[in-house]
Formats: C-alpha cells, sequence, structure tokens
C-alpha cells in the first residue's frame, strides 16, 4: 500500500516497515531537540578535554585544566586562611585575657575554636560542654581551680589530676555515714554536728578531710580540691555516690576500685595560640560573671 | 530541509505542524495599530537596558547583591528574611498573567514576552538587511557570494551585538555595572560574570535568530498551560467564519489573499481557528484590515473577539451583565492579585529597621549554678537594617529574680552584619515552676529621627526537671 500526499506531506522516506498496515516513515525529531542533542555531546567532548574523565588502570586521564578535588579544597582552605590571617596575626600577640576585652576578636575566637573544641574536648566535657558523668561541666560558674581565663588556660596546658585519698579504711561505717550527712547537708546551709567532727578529723578516724577542702568545706583552688558547700557536684549529689567517693577517693591508687579522673596535658599537643583559643572558648561557654 | 511558504502550502486539509523544519519568512508591515501597540511594549524593555546605570545615593539603585545577600531597590534593601516580598511579586506578576489571559488571550506573549520582542527585533534587522521575504527566501537558496556573506555577516554581527548587551546587562543586575563594563574589557571579569554573558549570549542568539516560534511551539511552559485559562469569553484574534467563509460564491469578505498568513510570525493560519502557534500579536489584524480598508469594506474581518461573540453575535464581556459571578475566576484572579499587591506594599513600607532573633542553645539546655540558680544560655542575632551604628539595650523579663549577663548595654549593632552575642539567663529555682517558662528579650533603640526602636522576642527558659520537685518540697 503507498502512502499519499495526505497521509505524507513532508514526503518522509519510507522504512518499509510495516505492522498491522501502519507503515512506518523516517520522520525527523524536531530542530530544536537535534540542537539540543549536539549540543549535549559536544559539551561532554569539551569535558572529557578539560576535566578528569576517562578512567585508565591507575587514577584517569589528568585533563587540561588539571584540576582536582584535592586541589579546589586546597584552595578554598587557602581562601578560608586568607580571612582568617589578620585576625590569628592579631591573636597571636596577645594575651587570653586581652582577647576577651575585645568584642571582635573574642567573637572571632569563639567561633573559629569551635572546631578545636569539638576535636580536644568535646570527647568527654561534651559539645556544649555540658559535661558528661565523672566529666566536669564547663558550661557552669564552678571551677576546681579558678575562674579566671588565666587558671583555665593553665587547666588546659598542664592538665589536672586530682586526689583524694580511699577512707574506707580509716574509717568506720558510723564515720562515714556521718560525714556523708554533713556533707549531703552543707549544701542546704545546714550543719551536722556528728559530721561536721569527723570532717574535722576529731573522731577516731582522723579522716582531716578539711585540710583539703577547708574549714568551710568551700574547696580550696590551689589544691583544686571540690566547693562541697555549692550546690554543683564534682562526681555525684546522691548519697550512694558521696558514699562511693569517701570510701575509694579519686586516683588514688591503694584502693583498685578508686574513681579515675584525669585531665590530660594539652602543653605539648596544641599550639600557645590553640590553647589561648580555646580558654576563651571555654570561658564564654557559661562562666560570665556580670550581671 | 523543507521550506515552508504559508501562502503556497498545498495540503489545507491537514493538521499542519511545524517541528522546525520549515523556515518562517514572515512578511513585516511596518504601518498598523498593533504593529504601533507592539514596538510600545517593546520600548519597555529599554528599562532592562537602562536601569543598571541607575545610581542612588552612589550606589547602584537596583541591584541583587549575591554574595551579600541583599537586595538593593532604590532607598528599601531587602534581606534574605524578606524575601517573601520578592515571592509575593513574582506571585502577582504570575496571577496578573493568569487574569490576563482569562480576559484577553496571550496578550503577554504577542507584545511583552522576552522571546516576542527580540525575535521581532532579530527579524526587523533581517528585514532591512535582506528584504522582504521573498528576497529572504531567494538569499538563503541562493549559493555563497561575496554578497550573501556580507550580507549574512552583517546581521549576525549585529545579532550577536544585541545578544552580548543583552547578557551584560542582566550581569549588570548583580554587580555594578560601571566596574563590570570595565572588568569585561579587561578581560578581568569573574568567571561567573563570563559564565552568565557566554549562556545568554548563546541564548539569545539561538532562540531569537534560529529558534524564534520554536520556542513558543516547544520549549515555553507558559504557551503549554494557557489553554485552561481561555475559555468561550476569553477575547483574541480571531477571523469572523460567518462573515468571511462565503467565499465559494465569491459573496464574503475574505478574498484569500493570504497576507493574514504571510505576516504571521508563528505560521499560523487564523483563518482555522485558534492554534496553538498564535501568540496574539495581531498582526493578522492589521494585515487584513489594510485589505478591507483597500476594498473599501468594513474593518473587523480578523479582530479580537470572543468565541461566543462570534457564534452568538454577542458582545464581549469581562464579567456578565448583571450576573458577576458567571466568570468567578476573573474576580478570583484579581482578588488574589490585590492580597499580594497589598502583601508587597505591607512588607515595603514594615520593613523593621532592626531583625532580633534569640536562639537557645540546645547543649546543654540549662546549667545549675554554684549558687543554686539555673542558667539558660542564648545566641542573639540582631542584623541592623538602618545603615548607620546604633547602640542597642536589651533587657529580658520573666519570671521574678530573672537576670541577664553577658551583654554589655548598651551593645554597639555594625550595619550589615550579624554578630551573634552569646548571653545568659539566670533564676533561681524557687521562680520557676514548670520546666518550660517563657522569657521575652526586649531590644530597644534610638533610632536616627529620635524615634525609639523596639524589637521584642518570645523564648523559653528551660529547667531541669528537679527545680520543679525541690519547689514542691519547700
Amino acid at each position: 500500500m503507498e502512502i499519499n500526499d495526505r497521509q505524507n506531506p513532508y514526503k518522509a522516506k519510507d522504512t518499509g516497515h510495516q505492522w498491522d498496515g501502519i507503515r512506518e516513515l523516517e520522520n525527523p525529531p524536531p530542530k530544536w531537540w537535534r540542537i539540543g542533542f549536539h549540543a549535549s555531546w559536544i559539551v561532554v567532548l569539551i569535558y572529557c578535554v578539560l576535566y578528569p574523565s576517562i578512567p585508565l588502570l591507575r587514577g584517569s586521564t589528568s585533563g587540561l585544566l588539571g584540576w582536582t578535588q584535592v586541589k579546589e579544597y586546597k584552595e578554598s582552605m587557602a581562601e578560608i586562611e586568607k580571612i582568617r590571617s589578620p585576625y590569628e596575626e592579631k591573636i597571636k600577640n596577645m594575651s587570653a585575657r586581652e582577647i576577651l576585652s575585645n568584642p571582635e576578636l573574642s567573637n572571632y575566637t569563639q567561633v573559629s575554636a569551635k572546631v578545636l573544641f569539638g576535636d580536644n574536648c568535646a570527647a568527654c566535657h561534651g559539645a556544649g560542654g555540658q559535661g558528661t558523668p565523672g566529666f566536669p561541666v564547663l558550661a557552669d560558674d564552678d571551677w576546681l581551680y579558678g575562674e579566671t581565663i588565666e587558671d583555665i588556660e593553665e587547666d588546659i596546658t598542664l592538665g589536672r589530676t586530682g586526689n583524694m585519698p580511699a577512707h574506707g579504711k580509716t574509717l568506720s561505717k558510723q564515720e562515714i555515714d556521718d560525714v556523708v550527712k554533713y556533707v549531703m547537708q552543707i549544701s542546704s546551709g545546714g550543719i551536722y554536728q556528728p559530721g561536721r567532727d569527723v570532717f574535722m578529723g576529731m573522731t577516731e578516724g582522723e579522716a582531716m578531710c578539711f585540710a583539703c577542702h577547708g574549714e568551710d568545706a568551700r574547696g580550696i583552688e590551689d589544691m583544686g580540691s571540690a566547693n562541697l558547700a555549692d550546690s554543683i557536684w564534682r562526681f555525684s549529689g546522691t548519697e550512694e555516690g558521696i558514699r562511693d567517693v569517701i570510701i575509694h577517693g579519686v586516683n588514688d591508687t591503694s584502693d583498685p576500685k578508686t574513681i579515675k579522673a584525669r585531665m590530660p596535658t594539652f602543653g605539648g599537643k596544641l599550639t600557645p595560640t590553640q590553647i589561648k583559643k580555646l580558654a576563651v572558648y571555654v570561658y564564654r561557654l557559661g562562666s560570665v560573671q556580670n550581671e | 530541509m523543507n521550506t515552508f511558504s504559508p501562502s503556497t502550502s498545498k495540503p489545507d486539509d491537514y493538521w499542519h505542524v511545524n517541528t522546525g523544519y520549515e523556515t518562517v519568512y514572515a512578511k513585516r508591515i511596518n504601518k498598523g495599530r498593533f504593529r504601533t501597540y507592539k514596538w510600545f511594549t517593546a520600548s519597555l524593555w529599554l528599562i532592562y537596558f537602562f536601569a543598571p546605570y541607575i545610581r542612588w545615593n552612589g550606589t547602584q539603585a537596583i541591584l541583587f547583591d549575591i554574595p551579600g545577600r541583599k537586595f538593593h531597590l532604590f532607598s528599601i534593601t531587602l534581606w534574605p528574611q524578606d524575601i517573601w516580598v520578592l515571592s509575593l511579586l513574582l506571585f502577582s506578576m504570575a496571577f496578573t498573567l493568569f487574569a490576563v489571559t482569562t480576559i484577553a488571550g496571550r496578550v503577554f506573549c504577542g507584545f511583552f514576552c522576552f522571546q516576542t520582542v527580540w525575535t521581532d527585533v532579530f527579524t526587523f534587522i533581517e528585514d532591512k538587511l535582506e528584504g522582504a521575504p521573498s528576497k529572504r527566501r531567494r538569499l538563503d537558496k541562493a549559493p555563497w557570494s561575496f554578497q550573501k556573506i556580507r550580507i549574512k555577516t552583517l546581521k549576525h554581527l549585529v545579532w550577536l551585538l544585541i545578544a552580548v548587551l543583552t547578557g551584560v546587562t542582566f550581569a549588570a543586575y548583580f554587580t555594578d555595572v560601571f566596574w563590570l563594563w570595565r572588568a569585561y574589557f579587561r578581560f578581568e571579569a569573574p568567571a561567573a560574570a563570563w559564565i552568565t554573558l557566554g549562556i545568554f549570549t548563546s541564548v539569545i542568539y539561538l532562540f531569537a535568530g534560529f529558534l524564534r516560534e520554536q520556542v513558543c511551539f516547544w520549549l515555553c511552559p507558559y504557551a503549554r498551560i494557557q489553554g485552561v485559562m481561555c475559555d468561550r469569553d476569553t477575547i483574541m484574534p480571531a477571523y469572523d467564519t460567518k462573515r468571511g467563509l462565503s467565499t465559494a460564491d465569491k459573496k464574503g469578505d475574505c478574498i484569500n489573499c493570504k497576507l493574514c498568513v504571510a505576516v504571521c510570525p508563528t505560521g499560523v493560519d487564523i483563518r482555522k481557528g485558534q492554534a496553538e502557534g498564535c501568540i496574539t500579536c495581531g498582526l493578522c489584524i492589521d494585515a487584513c484590515n489594510s485589505v478591507m480598508d483597500r476594498l473599501g469594506r468594513p474593518e473587523g474581518l480578523i479582530r479580537y473577539a470572543s468565541l461566543r461573540e462570534l457564534e452568538e453575535g454577542d458582545n464581549p464581556r469581562i464579567f456578565k451583565k448583571n450576573k458577576i459571578l458567571h466568570r468567578p475566576r476573573v474576580l478570583v484572579y484579581l482578588l488574589i492579585i490585590l492580597a499580594s499587591l497589598s502583601g508587597i506594599v505591607y512588607g515595603l513600607t514594615h520593613t523593621a529597621p532592626v531583625d532580633f532573633k534569640v536562639l537557645h542553645e540546645r547543649q546543654p539546655l540549662f546549667v545549675l549554678l554554684s549558687n543554686g540558680n539555673i542558667q539558660n544560655k542564648y545566641i542573639l542575632k540582631i542584623i541592623n537594617k538602618t545603615g548607620r551604628e546604633l547602640d542597642a539595650t536589651i533587657t529580658v523579663s520573666g519570671p521574678d529574680g530573672i537576670t541577664l549577663a553577658g551583654v554589655s548595654n548598651p551593645e554597639r549593632i555594625m550595619v550589615g552584619k550579624v554578630m551573634p552575642i552569646p548571653v545568659f539567663v539566670r533564676i533561681a529555682p524557687g521562680n520557676i515552676e514548670r520546666e518550660n517558662t517563657p522569657v521575652r528579650f526586649l531590644l530597644s533603640a534610638a533610632g536616627a529621627d529620635g524615634r525609639e526602636i523596639r524589637s521584642e522576642y518570645n523564648s523559653m527558659f528551660i529547667a531541669p526537671e528537679k527545680a520543679k520537685q525541690r519547689k514542691e518540697k519547700n
């Protein structure tokens, strides 16, 4: 069956294929489609020449532009460094306290030290300095070794290892019960006299708690001893937890069940500038004093 | 390649589709009502070319500052936060388009669309350089000669010039126009500027120079969706079949001169009824009227008419006489346009001089202080949109004994920078009744005209469950 003009107004080539009386003509696709098609493969060709594209046994063709992901990464890192360098330059010769008093640099430090904190501190102290069981909260205003920025800088540089002897063998059960009661009450202002006597070493066990925690039980910063009279607990505020600390001590090698608490030294691991930045960051986590 | 000329096309009875293998050689008549309208509406695009050069307070009046994430419109600066104003603008423009299409068909396509306007200018240049359709057709078929090369080169150079100008102008909306021109000429322009220019130039050259009506046929989505907006009361260029049909007995007004087809830039034969290719530019009306005038017959054999008018002899109606709800869609479109326009006006007149946001610290949600108080940390984010530095005082209100620390009142707020200020709110546990207590931050500063700038932000103070228990015990 021939196709007449009405059915084939453009005189397209007849392929000769025929199914159920329907003949197949070779009508071309729309022109815009053809343009798009050819433009596509031309772009692909240009891309292949300019960029790494053809896989070889080792690696791939490098492309005329010599582009690599690593290079691009390094370039953008260099860009960031360029923005940071004027600030870093200034910070290098300033003390942490001076940085703190300059709003712009202090803000810069707080933003840029976030990564440092995440890499070095957050594993124990939490991403926001909220602390984890056994590791102190950094976002509050309680500092075992002093709350000045210099103290914090020293904490990071030298690390801290607190010591409390285990009293499980030296104190009687009654003495321990008394001193636990005393420590629990003192936070809310009450004084439990029998416990106070144990605390002051006036009983048989000669505990001498006051020697480290102070006669007022508020701790001594030079020793890093905990303030027992405030509402913040270094380890646990429950009766069970307090008893545990008194019996086994902290970092007392003579007692195998002692609580291990060690803040590592960062002096050799981080540069002084990095430590300075971290000190500012930690200081501003929550210990701002003005009201 | 087949060349297609509407005036010589043979079979009239099949549905003719031009997929781009036929070049439309449209005749240009440079007189006529719609021709004048077209030049007028096309000239509105001159604003596009000149607007970047307008200065305002020493900077470019209209500037989309993408790196700075700001949009300057004369004295108004829109921040990303105000983007809803821009989207409302687009929204109202879209609905204006819908309303206009419902009332009068593809007015946008025929008179305002950049594709139509640029194609019109390109074919105008073609017509001036190569002559009338018959000459153009002959030139295209002729073998290459010096004359042909000269004409063609000139034409393509002018086209490219227009395309480049359009591209530069577009890029100029995103950076300083004078700096951009210098950068292009010194080959110092950033890659983004070159890419923008390259894409614009090639697309305009290709679309307006070669694809032309094919863009309207196959590429433009708007052309596809207009069908649903038109109904029997939509007026658009139409051939009055009753008046022109009786060609057989020589009594009809149509003399089959096919001038209406010859002038059509999309190659449509309007006499066959509504066509998908018809961009309602009205050039066929001009052509037909010129013939009717010469024949001494009344104009309007082809005219703007609705289907109802043609079939029932009814007058066109935008709503309907006495019965306004007959075409609720027009009303609804108009209401939506009105609503979005009032939104824009509100947005432009009420953009706050200061953007004040307070973000609650998530880690930790709260901290117990040594004196037993509970502390929450917040980050203040303040954007100063006033154009000069502000001294802002920030206070907080909430339960009894609430204190704010970490903010040095007054806080100096720089222009155009977001400086996060971490602050601490402290409340004694005895004053907190719930885990979540609403607190309100208040920023106040003296504005330029002496009026106080105030901005409030409501947030939450989060306390541990224990605080609640302790209070119950006491």
